[in-house]
């Protein structure tokens, strides 16, 4: 074995359980833990400094009423007890939160998985397309964007005028509760590069066989796609609906630029986040703030866990004999 | 035939898709008397008025500062992101040591949790520490990892290099550390690349976190100094908001062109690169 050059320092405090006093043995992971807990020091903070504590303390908080200079008072259940009997506003921001999730994330996808099964053919162009397609991907979360969406939404703006073109006169969406959401959504559904380009990686991964075996068969275009396509790229769609889902339930430039901030007009807008953000960074209402943040996970969670519960259903595994 | 079908209807579709940036770019040309009102996207009468309006800034700070604000926050987050994450990552992928498997499973948790949950109590003890209105809140946490989609992103690149790499480097006398600074690192650049521009676009375009922190106008980044533009802003004065907008994407734009093909095989390989 070399010598070391340079002896590592301690392993920091989260070193290997104690009770392993014995004269130094080098199974089962030799010489080299401590290097582990070395290289990870900075990780192992930051998840106890910033992630592990704070999540502790936020549940704490739930429980309390805080301003952010007086102490914390323990009010027991006090904050949910609120949030479900006596906050209207709290109540929108769910509804608009989940009418957001449920109509942008299947859109978003749906559009991924056509523009991937258009871009999915051998060609030339075909990187220059999925970047070109992917490229909304990484301007659509700017402040910059969303206040281009908000003045061509707004009244007079360019959609208004070719909907009107069309006989559909919707005037500004921006400041209809009506539409106002739907530009919103619709921003999201710009953004479906980045789930396209995923599709795109999973259908060049169904071995051409199959699609040689279907042909043969006579199975027509759409047949092919739901036997064969769908079911061998269903694990990259629950990939991409759980990401997508827990994404949107987190949306809040989007509305925050497109609402000026206030999640208008009435309320239409006011996102989950957004009334997080109001209720404990500009009313100081911190414990309550945090009572909602820890609802979110919780919901997260279980919109996960459902997801994949039902996934047993739907997603088809290769080599899993079925 | 039918290439030529296809590469219309792509093409025709890219065109709907790029039509809100082309409309911006357009509109940060015109005098304020065609924004708006016009659908089409040549200038009538080209201007560049706009411009010298924005470089004006708001609150009384020119925008270069709004720009150097930004410049410093993303680089240092773009350093801390990637010393950070790939140390964790060379830990997870290369040694071994007991509770790996749980940390990574821990790991991997983190990144479906909602910031929201540990937002406020970073901000108390950030304003504890009396840094509120100051970048560190902003910084800090990048050098601690946090980003767990990038330690994710490297863990998978370096877990694919090849194990006898390792072990010739240990029978070469390289310790771990210099096994990692001397074949691992070097051989990770195009995941410390991706890494890089990746960190740089997300601090660029982030507005929540630095909406919290920062407080003061000197300080603002180029978000908040656009939603401090656009809140004095009235409809008539639009043009230097756009004009604002477009120096404020550029950077991003212009390492899209640089890297799209390493950011697109970012996306493809760890999935990562939503919003």
């Amino acid at each position: 074995m070399s010598v070391d050059v340079g002896r590592p320092r301690e392993a920091p405090a989260a070193g290997p359980p104690a009770g392993r006093q014995r004269p130094r043995r080098r199974q089962p992971y030799g010489e080299r833990a401590g290097f582990g807990y070395l290289f990870l020091s900075p990780w192992v903070a930051g998840a106890l400094l910033l992630t592990v504590g704070p999540m502790a303390y936020s549940l704490y908080l739930s429980f309390t009423e805080y301003d952010l200079f007086t102490a914390p008072e323990w009010i027991g259940l006090g904050n949910y007890r609120r949030m479900f009997t006596e906050d209207d506003r709290f109540l929108t921001s769910v509804w608009v939160t989940v009418k957001y999730v449920v109509i942008s994330t299947p859109l978003k996808l749906a559009a991924a998985l056509a523009v991937a099964l258009l871009l999915n053919r051998a060609s030339r162009a075909q990187s220059f397309y999925r970047a070109a397609f992917y490229a909304p991907s990484l301007l659509g979360a700017s402040v910059a964007v969303a206040l281009v969406w908000r003045v061509i939404f707004d009244n007079g703006g360019p959609v208004s005028q070719v909907t009107s073109a069309f006989g559909w006169e919707t005037g500004g969406w921006t400041t209809d509760p009506q539409y106002a959401l739907m530009a919103i959504v619709l921003l999201a559904v710009w953004q479906f590069g980045a789930p396209m380009v995923i599709f795109l990686a999973g259908l060049k991964q169904i071995p051409s066989t199959l699609y040689d075996a279907a042909a043969v068969d006579g199975a027509g275009w759409w047949r092919t796609f739901v036997s064969v396509t769908v079911p061998m790229l269903s694990p990259v769609i629950l990939f991409n609906l759980v990401l997508e889902t827990i994404n949107a339930f987190q949306a809040f430039t989007s509305a925050f630029i497109v609402s000026g901030g206030r999640g208008g007009p009435s309320d239409s807008t006011l996102f989950y986040t957004l009334y997080l953000y109001q209720r404990g960074f500009v009313d100081f209402q911190m414990g309550y703030a945090s009572a909602m943040a820890w609802l979110l996970v919780v919901a997260i969670a279980i919109v996960t866990a459902i997801l994949f519960r039902t996934s047993r259903s739907w997603v088809f595994y290769a080599g899993d004999g079925r | 035939m039918r290439r030529l079908t296809w590469h219309l209807v792509c093409l025709a579709l890219l065109a709907v898709l790029l039509y809100p940036v082309l409309w911006l770019l357009s509109m940060s040309f015109k005098p304020a008397s065609e924004i708006v009102s016009s659908l089409s996207l040549l200038p009538e009468t080209f201007i560049l008025s706009n411009y010298t309006e924005a470089l004006e800034g708001s609150a009384g700070i020119g925008v270069w500062r709004f720009f150097a604000n930004s410049l410093i926050v993303a680089g240092l987050c773009v350093a801390g992101n990637v010393v950070s994450c790939a140390l964790a990552a060379y830990a997870f992928a290369r040694l071994r040591f007991p509770l790996r498997g749980p940390l990574f499973a821990f790991m991997i948790a983190t990144l479906m949790l909602p910031t929201h949950v540990v937002l406020i109590p970073q901000y108390t003890i950030f304003n504890e520490l009396n840094m509120i209105d100051t970048f560190w809140p902003l910084v800090l946490p990048k050098f601690l990892a946090t980003e767990a989609f990038f330690v994710f992103l490297m863990v998978q690149f370096m877990r694919n290099l090849p194990e006898e790499l390792g072990q010739a480097a240990r029978i070469d006398g390289c310790g771990p550390i210099r096994a990692f600074l001397h074949v691992f690192l070097p051989l990770s650049k195009p995941a410390l690349v991706t890494t890089a521009i990746f960190s740089f676009i997300w601090t660029w375009n982030d507005f929540l976190s630095q909406l919290i922190y920062l407080n003061s106008p000197e300080n603002y980044t180029l978000p908040l100094a656009l939603r401090l533009f656009v809140d004095q802003t009235s409809e008539s004065s639009y043009g230097p908001m756009f004009a604002m907008s477009v120096l404020t994407l550029l950077p991003v734009v212009l390492f899209f062109l640089a890297f799209q093909r390493l950011l697109v095989e970012g996306v493809s390989t760890s999935g990562l690169g939503g919003s």
